[in-house]
């Protein structure tokens, strides 16, 4: 599959033959299993697997929760604290979910982060990119969603002003947020339709994973130097590469199960502290909370939405030229998705010839920005609608897109960059004494 | 325009400073030693004995507890009640039957009945709707050293009854609460719109004034105690499984460190021909 030459299966029984001339099923998920990995990935080429984990994680208990939750208005709420009371072991099922939408997310920043220091994102890699944001895209429709479920006040408060966004594209706006809602407000219909939904959809972002992997095992992952894989001939790919199995399974796993010792401690110890109290009462369309606040992972764009008031001069001028057809309301809209937009757009706006950000002297200190700003984003969106927080949010909004449509396009043209290592076995022998032995030394099962 | 905003928001947090300095942001809140905080705490069975007959006693009165299953009392873990105890107890309230389309003495698998006043809210869950603690900078740090503090703040509200202060008129409604964040406060008490006094008005009257009742196990019950016996019965009441959540968080960070350590050194033997030293 993958451009990298290797070994690849070879049947050889005849049971293994008559399958393979029939289904190279098991071909697949050999060559799947061993493809050629850089060696010199480092920890941050982790978040792959404990996303995988996650996804699994989320399906196997949210099957097992839907059997004992009831989508309707009246009984929802008391379908989750009968979850929590009388099912076995619900409160860990229900507790697992709820964090586990946590751990997912901090798993997918730490994965994009990753990706957008070390330009994953680059040709030939933009597929696998915008695969990717498909996938985040879906996780935040998703996560969204089961947030309502439970029909607590933030569950139909956050309901309200999320589909509400919809409504602010002119024209269509009403139609599709009618439809997104089932009717003119949140209530039964929309909680079915997202229950429904929400059972699908991790669906499909387990189909676009596999295009994801399939993608990227097509190019071949990159790593922290950047460099590509040596593929003149397998001997040269073979010093550049260790097979996926057993090499990064193992260190894969090992990082995975460091971090579920801190995600049980959370579960077990703490499991409402990433939550909103507000989400134990009962949803009341009568009441509105004091502040309507999302979940903590959708708060960096909920912050850029709020960002864009009708005086700020950007919504000043586009509401003049469009005759008041983008108003500050949809100018927020636009600039939360177009948020997500230029981050799926990178490929093309970094125009830099090298990918590791290792290697590019003043591209280092905007990434390390871009870091703090999204946490700065995360904590404005938490805040109240008001100054100073509004001037903040405002500042590091434009830095957001400052980064993507400015710094990055510009800096290409700009840095000069670092010397980088010529292949990837060079910069592992620069950390490692050279493999002097020839072939390579698997660990002595006698031993 | 900003350097008016920070101006006054410099103003703002001045005058909040000396209620701020109580915790909270404006609001009274104790930090309660409750006996179930931390990884290994479990609810004392005492404590919850003695919050249900506060709350049968006093609590009940207006507030129900409508996602709590009577035959619970009896559950390992909360208030472990003898079963014919919590056959007699469930007797005290008249549950309506939809199959009787009449009401019947309750039994152990019915629920606590709904609250009796319209404007009293359901109490099953309080512990876990409200958070004590909240900062600093409305980053919930706190929050992760000293637990949410729904319970602190149900015991706080309830010692939270003080003297009105003296910028209030008499005629306002409610009842002044140094521990109620979201209620009215009179204009008189506010300065350019903030309010310059700790707590607001609530419109429960005080519930607990101390010896409201006669505890069986004979503990003191002044009205610090009390307050702390309830918040303790409703943290269970909101969270009944905690103990066995515990024990299954606890059994989770064993074996996966123990996993973690035998992938560390799995791992490492896997890779020690590859890795090589240098010399």
């Amino acid at each position: 599959m993958a451009g990298i030459p290797h070994d690849h299966y070879e049947p050889k029984s005849n049971g293994e033959k008559w399958l393979h001339s029939r289904l190279p099923i098991v071909g697949l998920l050999y060559d799947t299993l061993m493809i050629p990995t850089p060696k010199n990935l480092n920890w941050m080429w982790i978040w792959g697997i404990v996303l995988t984990f996650c996804l699994a994680l989320q399906i196997v208990t949210g099957i097992v929760l839907a059997m004992h939750y009831t989508p309707q208005v009246d009984m929802a709420f008391a379908s989750v604290e009968h979850i929590m009371r009388n099912v076995n072991g619900g409160y860990m099922l229900r507790y697992l979910h709820s964090n586990g939408a946590s751990l997912f997310f901090v798993a997918v920043y730490a994965h994009i982060f990753r990706g957008l220091y070390y330009g994953s994102y680059k040709a030939p890699r933009e597929i696998t990119w915008i695969i990717g944001m498909l996938i985040y895209l879906l996780m935040m429709a998703t996560g969204f969603m089961g947030y309502v479920l439970p029909w607590g006040q933030m569950s139909f408060w956050g309901a309200t002003v999320i589909t509400g966004l919809f409504g602010a594209i002119p024209f269509i706006g009403e139609s599709l947020q009618t439809l997104l809602l089932g009717g003119p407000a949140v209530d039964n219909a929309t909680l079915n339709r997202f229950f429904s939904l929400h059972y699908l959809l991790p669906f499909v972002i387990a189909g676009l994973v596999i295009v994801h992997i399939w993608a990227f095992h097509t190019t071949g992952n990159n790593n922290p130097t950047g460099v590509e894989v040596r593929r003149t001939s397998k001997a040269d790919a073979e010093k550049d590469t260790l097979p996926f199995w057993p090499y990064f399974v193992m260190k894969d796993l090992f990082a995975l199960a460091v971090i579920l010792v801190v995600f049980f401690a959370i579960v077990g110890f703490m499991p409402n502290y990433l939550g909103h109290p507000d989400n134990y009462i009962e949803a009341n369309p009568l009441s509105t909370p004091a502040h309507i606040v999302p979940e903590w992972y959708f708060l960096p764009f909920y912050a850029i939405l709020r960002a864009f008031t009708a005086d700020v001069w950007v919504v000043q001028i586009s509401s003049f030229f469009t005759g008041g057809i983008i108003d500050a309301k949809f100018f927020g809209v636009l600039a939360m998705f177009g948020a997500i937009v230029v981050m799926a757009l990178v490929p093309w706006l970094d125009t830099s010839s090298v990918r590791s950000g290792r290697f590019r002297p003043m591209f280092k200190w905007w990434f390390a920005l871009l870091v703090v700003d999204f946490f700065a984003l995360m904590w404005l969106g938490a805040m109240p609608a008001e100054e100073p927080y509004a001037s903040f949010s405002l500042i590091a909004s434009a830095y957001w897109f400052g980064y993507f449509l400015v710094i990055l396009p510009l800096l290409g043209v700009i840095e000069k960059p670092t010397a980088h290592p010529e292949t990837i076995e060079a910069d592992f022998d620069a950390h490692y004494a050279p493999n002097t032995g020839g072939t390579k030394t698997l660990v002595d099962p006698a031993e | 325009m900003i350097k008016k905003t920070i101006l006054s928001a410099v103003v703002a947090m001045g005058l909040a400073v000396p209620a701020a300095f109580a915790e909270g942001g404006g609001t009274y809140m104790e930090d309660f030693d409750f006996s179930y905080e931390g990884p290994f705490g479990a609810f004392d069975t005492n404590q919850l004995q003695r919050g249900l007959q506060i709350y049968t006693e006093v609590c009940s009165a207006c507030h129900g507890l409508k996602f709590v299953p009577i035959r619970t009392l009896a559950d390992e873990g909360g208030p472990e009640l003898p079963e014919e105890q919590v056959r007699a107890y469930a007797q005290r309230f008249d549950i309506f039957d939809a199959e009787l389309d009449d009401t019947r003495p309750g039994t152990p698998v019915d629920h606590f009945p709904t609250s009796a006043l319209d404007s009293a809210p359901d109490l099953s869950l309080m512990a876990k709707k409200r958070a004590g603690f909240h900062g600093p900078y409305g980053l919930g740090i706190n929050q992760f050293v000293k637990g949410i503090g729904g319970p602190e703040y149900i015991a706080s509200l309830l010692n939270g009854y003080k003297e009105p202060p003296a910028c209030a008129p008499e005629d306002f409604p409610g009842y002044y609460n140094a521990a109620f964040p979201n209620g009215g406060v009179p204009e008189s008490c506010k300065h350019e719109g903030v309010s310059t006094v700790q707590g607001s008005w609530i419109a429960m009257a005080q519930p607990l004034y101390g010896d409201d009742v006669q505890y069986a196990d004979g503990h003191e019950a002044d009205i610090h105690s009390e307050a702390a016996d309830v918040a303790a019965f409703l943290m269970w009441t909101a969270e009944p499984k905690m103990m066995a959540r515990k024990q299954a968080g606890f059994a989770g960070v064993i074996f996966l460190t123990l996993l973690s350590v035998l992938l560390y050194l799995t791992n490492k033997r896997l890779w020690a021909p590859i890795k090589r030293k240098k010399d």
